[in-house]
């Protein structure tokens, strides 16, 4: 146990090891708005790209400019947009659920070209 | 806190109130008065456009930029030049909506319609005077979503429905792509201000890959709202699905808010790195937008489709003001935007009129207008020649003028750009005349009979016609803007003085 709590202390956290998850998150938002066929998916998608924005924000304003807040209160005002844009977005899919009673991306494809 | 600062934002909180007015009145009002809503939000929208260019009413008191919440929000002549030209644009879709909106089926969302669109302006404003990047996200954000709203709202009708999910998911991502790349900036330089990004920037050791990825994903995120070419392919979709007039509110005033606040985000935050990052990629988008809008409008037979690409093009041409980085660039483009929301709303007048009466929309059906409703063909050609750019019409002047700009600012490789940007003057000549051939020289029965149009639309295709007419005669408009251009406080920035 002693030792765990040695290697663990060994370890310098820098912003890197939240910077690689977050771009990863990133990506992996943008492939799955990419491939995704069925449109919660892809919100959800959507909500990874949002949130790793959210955790760059606030890892370079914890580690490079703790001075100011900015980066935190862009965080609380981009969560509170995140949350009005999802709500919009679910509520036109039941919109569409109704139309063609069901949320897949390739029965919306009426207008083309 | 001071809070006489919010007397700064006069235009602003008379929009509030127009749009508080509105929504009780949608609440209160009994059902028997609910028609005259459209006429009270127009002419609401009337007083706040004339006062807004008095500057003892709503308009900026002073010749200086005066700053205000810390230097997030500025107001200035320029701000309120550009703000008033888009009330002049929504006054016209005020009025060319009130038919539809008096119509059988709107009696239930009548009220949500002016709601959003008041609403969407008042993002707008936001984006246009904001000069820190939390505050013009805010601003894209309310100026982005209540639009994905009004493009649903037929929503008994499933091009409507489809519309505005392609809109919905195109918006989140691209706002999505667009804070990845404000939160690179930010980690670069440390603050969300434009000034202080501007000098972080030019005292900086240079431009590094994550500069230059964080600019591909800023650009990347306004392109989409302003449908820039790789970013397009939500365009002709959403406005052939959204309701004829969400769709002309849409290709004209957003775009119109957005290019300026692109332009004041470019030349404003990161102006000391034109020529190492953004000029190159703007120089790309601009060439493949205007090429790849006008290829593709030759091919449509929606109208509305067609409109489309052909907003698509004009963006292009719009991005050259941008691409100019001099004061006549700016005072070009927004002459650009005045003129394109008077020559697109002529042709979205037209396009509505005839919807409405008949349910046409295809290029076709316009055949042989001129011999069944000539005043509205004649509208349509005049629609047609000023975007195309042919004198004496608004549209060449804009047009001249914002090649002038572009070619002021120098180096060969714009003189290479602006060539391009002629030679698809011509192409696009070609398609707006195929319009103007199938009303005029096509043989055959007229596929719309004759038709009086409502009152409404009469007056708002006068107003856009009449603007197109004099806004190309007279000189004084672009010498305004050209003066305002000149003293604003962005431009200063243009000088390259640290």
């Amino acid at each position: 146990m002693n030792c765990i709590t040695d290697i663990l202390n060994s370890i310098d956290i820098t912003p890197i090891w939240y910077l690689i998850p977050s771009l990863l998150m990133f990506c992996a938002g943008v492939y799955g708005f990419m491939t995704r066929k069925n449109m919660i998916a892809m919100l959800i998608s959507i909500e990874l790209m949002l949130n790793a924005v959210d955790i760059n924000f606030v890892v370079f304003n914890r580690f490079f400019f703790p001075h100011s807040m900015e980066g935190m209160f862009f965080t609380l005002f981009a969560i509170a947009i995140a949350a009005a844009e999802t709500a919009l977005a679910i509520a036109i899919i039941i919109n569409i659920y109704r139309a063609v009673k069901n949320v897949d991306v390739t029965s919306v494809n009426e207008m083309k070209f | 806190m001071d809070y006489s600062q919010f007397l700064a934002m006069k235009q602003e909180i008379g929009l509030l109130v127009l749009f508080l007015v509105v929504f009780i009145y949608d609440i209160f009002m009994p059902a028997r008065a609910a028609k005259a809503l459209p006429g009270v939000t127009a002419a609401g929208l009337l007083i706040l456009t004339v006062a807004g260019f008095f500057p003892c009413l709503l308009g900026c008191p002073s010749d200086e930029a005066i700053s205000v919440f810390g230097g997030m929000y500025v107001n200035s002549p320029i701000i309120t030049a550009i703000k008033g030209i888009l009330n002049i644009g929504v006054f016209i879709v005020l009025i060319q909506s009130i038919k539809w909106a008096n119509s059988e089926g709107m009696a239930m969302r009548r009220g949500e319609f002016y709601d959003l669109l008041l609403v969407t302006l008042f993002g707008m404003y936001l984006m246009i005077s904001a000069r820190h990047f939390l505050l013009f996200v805010i601003g894209l954000e309310s100026a982005s979503l209540p639009l994905a709203a009004m493009v649903a709202l037929d929503k008994s009708r499933y091009e409507s429905r489809e519309a505005a999910i392609k809109y919905m998911m195109t918006a989140i991502f691209s706002s999505a792509v667009f804070m990845m790349g404000l939160s690179f900036v930010y980690g670069l330089t440390g603050s969300l201000f434009f000034n202080d990004i501007y000098f972080t920037l030019a005292l900086g050791e240079g431009v590094n890959a994550l500069l230059i990825l964080a600019m591909i994903l800023v650009i990347g995120g306004i392109g989409f709202k302003l449908s820039l070419v790789p970013f397009h392919l939500w365009t002709a979709d959403v406005y052939q699905g959204a309701p004829t007039s969400v769709t002309s509110y849409l290709s004209v005033i957003s775009k119109g808010a957005a290019a300026f606040a692109f332009m004041v985000i470019l030349a404003q935050a990161f102006g000391c790195i034109y020529e190492q990052v953004w000029e190159w990629m703007l120089y790309a988008i601009i060439i493949l937008t205007i090429t790849i809008g006008n290829l593709f409008a030759i091919r449509q037979r929606n109208m509305k489709r067609f409109l489309a690409f052909s907003s698509i093009s004009q963006a292009g041409y719009i991005m050259l003001g941008i691409i100019a980085d001099n004061v006549m660039g700016s005072a070009a483009m927004m002459y650009y935007i005045f003129v394109y929301i008077f020559s697109n709303l002529a042709a979205f007048g037209v396009a509505q009129a005839v919807e409405n009466q008949s349910g046409k929309i295809s290029i076709d059906d316009y055949r042989g207008m001129s011999k069944s409703n000539p005043a509205l063909a004649f509208c349509m050609m005049l629609a047609m020649f000023s975007l195309a750019g042919i004198p004496p019409f608004a549209g060449f002047f804009s047009k001249f003028f914002i090649f002038t700009a572009a070619i002021n600012q120098g180096s060969i490789e714009i003189y290479v750009l602006v060539l391009i940007a002629l030679i698809n003057t011509i192409i696009s000549l070609f398609y707006y005349l195929l319009v103007v051939k199938s009303m005029y020289i096509t043989p055959g029965e007229p596929v719309v009979a004759r038709f009086k149009s409502a009152w409404s639309e009469r007056l708002g295709l006068i107003i856009t016609v009449g603007g197109i007419i004099a806004l190309g005669i007279c000189s004084c408009v672009y010498n305004w803007l050209l003066s305002t251009a000149a003293q604003s406080e962005f431009l200063s920035i243009f000088t390259r003085s640290i």
